[in-house]
């Protein structure tokens, strides 16, 4: 049944703010993203947030509660004690606008920095053919729904203002993995650019300690670091650092 | 300079997480786990003595290479009588090499002995951060590297366990607790080894066309599968060696008698 929670939420901008304190109605079933519209129903018209799809597949609504990156529409507040204080702030690595409301455009412009996949020269939209088992890998990283909870968890840059323009995050290093596993991709015929030597130079991937938080926060339960970036990093290891792959490198590169 | 998540223009928060659970838990049972075993295995690699109980070597000292290791314990002693040490130390740093360049155990340092981070959504205390671009941690990149010698440390390994079903004379067709306590050891070292992510990157995953290759890819999706418990084989397999170094002791200094079986 319904009860009064606790909820501390923060609310500034970029001059400022702080967390201030609701007591809110609760109902059974529902969601932190249902209170928090409830806050801007009854006591806070002006409280600021983004979201779209209340379930769980746009990305919008990201942000951090009791201190742990999720998404709103996916936190149960039964996951809470009835008397147990809920903190909710903006996701904390990127420029906040206001309240819960943040500027992701880090991420576009990380995004832009990837070459698109680039087919080969002979074929035709509608004449890609590929067996199953050689897409299979990547498509485990098409289930991302550009939440950016990775982005916004990885102490790379979550801790290291700095870092920001020579790491491109988890997100983006997976997004590259992805297009090097794909059977068709042909950037290096292409154009000459080796995305696996760029993910080293340009994307910063030796910044990545493996840690797995991208992992531990990822609501598509995606293996980012298993599957895709500890996997990029053995192909930087063979370009790299490894002396006696250089020699059969051209017989294993199917 | 690095200002963390209290950098201009992101949400004014003081405080360096707002976790509220017991987040420092792991990252303290990581360092009391992990030191406990560095101390252990140092004061036995040190030892030089109770790592033979025929017919069973600790692995702490196989394969056992000095003219200085106690009769039974081998006879390839490629390295001579000038070696006074404990025959431990010569052949100890290769395992030590691979488990320190496991991306496992990378993570596990990382966040419990250097905070970096101690948990996610946990500031870290540095106030600047490399990655893995420089020396020393870019040399966890030749992990591939120890991960071969772990195999030719592996076999030997379970060499001496299939030594030890002969009984202290020679004669085979004797098993004790000793004997299973060496076969339990070799399979959990088996299976971190080929849990390991460069396992997995060489048996196929460098690979772009699976279809080409139906046996790699067969490989790779065994390989798959244990990877994703790699993390349970490194503990256990840390554990076994330890405890079957123990168990040797034991026997070789007579606390305890080796319960035989046949
Ligand atoms: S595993 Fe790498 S990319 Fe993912 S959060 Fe950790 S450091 Fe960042
Ligand atoms: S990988 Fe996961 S956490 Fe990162 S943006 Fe995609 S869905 Fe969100
Ligand atoms: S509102 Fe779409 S993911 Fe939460
Ligand atoms: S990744 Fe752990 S042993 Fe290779």
């Amino acid at each position: 049944m319904g009860y009064k929670a606790h909820f501390r939420v923060w609310r500034g901008d970029t001059d400022g703010g702080g967390l201030h304190d609701f007591t809110v109605e609760v109902n059974e079933g529902e969601v932190v993203l249902d209170v928090i519209h409830r806050l801007q129903a009854t006591q806070a018209p002006d409280l600021a947030v983004r979201w779209n799809c209340k379930a769980g597949k746009c990305g919008s609504c990201s942000a951090e509660i009791n201190g742990r990156p999720r998404l709103l529409c996916m936190t149960r507040m039964s996951v809470f004690a009835e008397d147990e204080v809920v903190t909710v702030t903006p996701m904390r690595t990127f420029p906040v606008v206001r309240d819960l409301v943040t500027d992701v455009s880090f991420n576009y412009t990380k995004a832009r920095e990837v070459p698109a996949f680039s087919p080969p020269k002979d074929l035709k939209p509608g004449e890609y053919r590929m067996r199953q088992v050689d897409v299979e890998r990547s498509q485990e990283f098409r289930k991302c729904i550009e939440c950016f909870l990775c982005q916004n968890t990885c102490h790379v840059v979550r801790d290291h203002e700095d870092n920001k323009e020579s790491f491109s995050g988890p997100r983006f290093l997976m997004r590259i993995s992805e297009l090097e596993m794909h059977p068709l991709d042909s950037l290096e015929e292409n154009t000459g650019v080796d995305r696996t030597a760029t993910a080293k130079t340009q994307h910063g991937l030796g910044f990545c300690n493996i840690t797995k938080c991208c992992t531990e926060v990822c609501p598509e339960h995606i293996k980012i670091t298993d599957n895709a970036l500890i996997p990029l990093k053995e192909r930087v290891a063979d370009r790299s650092y490894d002396p006696l792959m250089r020699l059969f490198r051209r017989a294993d590169k199917d | 300079m690095s200002v963390g998540t209290t950098a201009p223009g992101r949400a004014q928060i003081s405080s360096r997480t707002l976790r509220t659970d017991r987040w420092w838990v792991q990252p303290v049972v990581t360092v009391a786990v992990l030191v406990a075993f560095i101390i252990y295995a140092t004061i036995r690699a040190f030892w030089n003595g109770d790592y033979y109980a025929a017919p069973y070597l600790s692995p702490f000292y196989s394969p056992c290479l000095a003219t200085n290791c106690v009769p039974g314990t081998g006879e390839v002693h490629i390295v001579g009588g000038w070696w006074a040490l404990s025959p431990a130390l010569l052949v100890l740093i290769f395992p030590l090499g691979f488990r320190l360049t496991c991306y496992y155990y990378r993570k596990a340092y990382y966040r419990g002995f250097w905070a970096s981070p101690p948990a996610c959504a946990v500031a870290e205390p540095h106030g600047k951060y490399t990655g893995e671009r420089r020396v020393p941690l870019v040399l966890n990149n030749a992990h591939r590297y120890f991960f071969y010698i772990g195999l030719i440390f592996n076999v030997i390994l379970s060499y001496d366990a299939i030594l030890a079903f002969r009984n202290a004379e020679g004669a085979w067709g004797h098993a004790g607790v000793g004997t299973l306590v060496l076969v339990a050891n070799a399979v959990l070292l088996w299976l971190y080894s080929l849990s390991c992510h460069s396992c997995r990157h060489v048996i196929g995953g460098r690979l772009t066309h699976f279809s080409k290759h139906p046996v790699r890819y067969r490989a790779w999706t065994l390989v798959s599968k244990l990877n994703t418990r790699h993390m349970l084989f490194a503990w256990a397999s840390l554990f076994g060696v330890a405890l079957a170094d123990l168990y040797v002791a034991l026997v070789a200094s007579g606390t305890i008698a080796d319960l035989s079986f046949f």
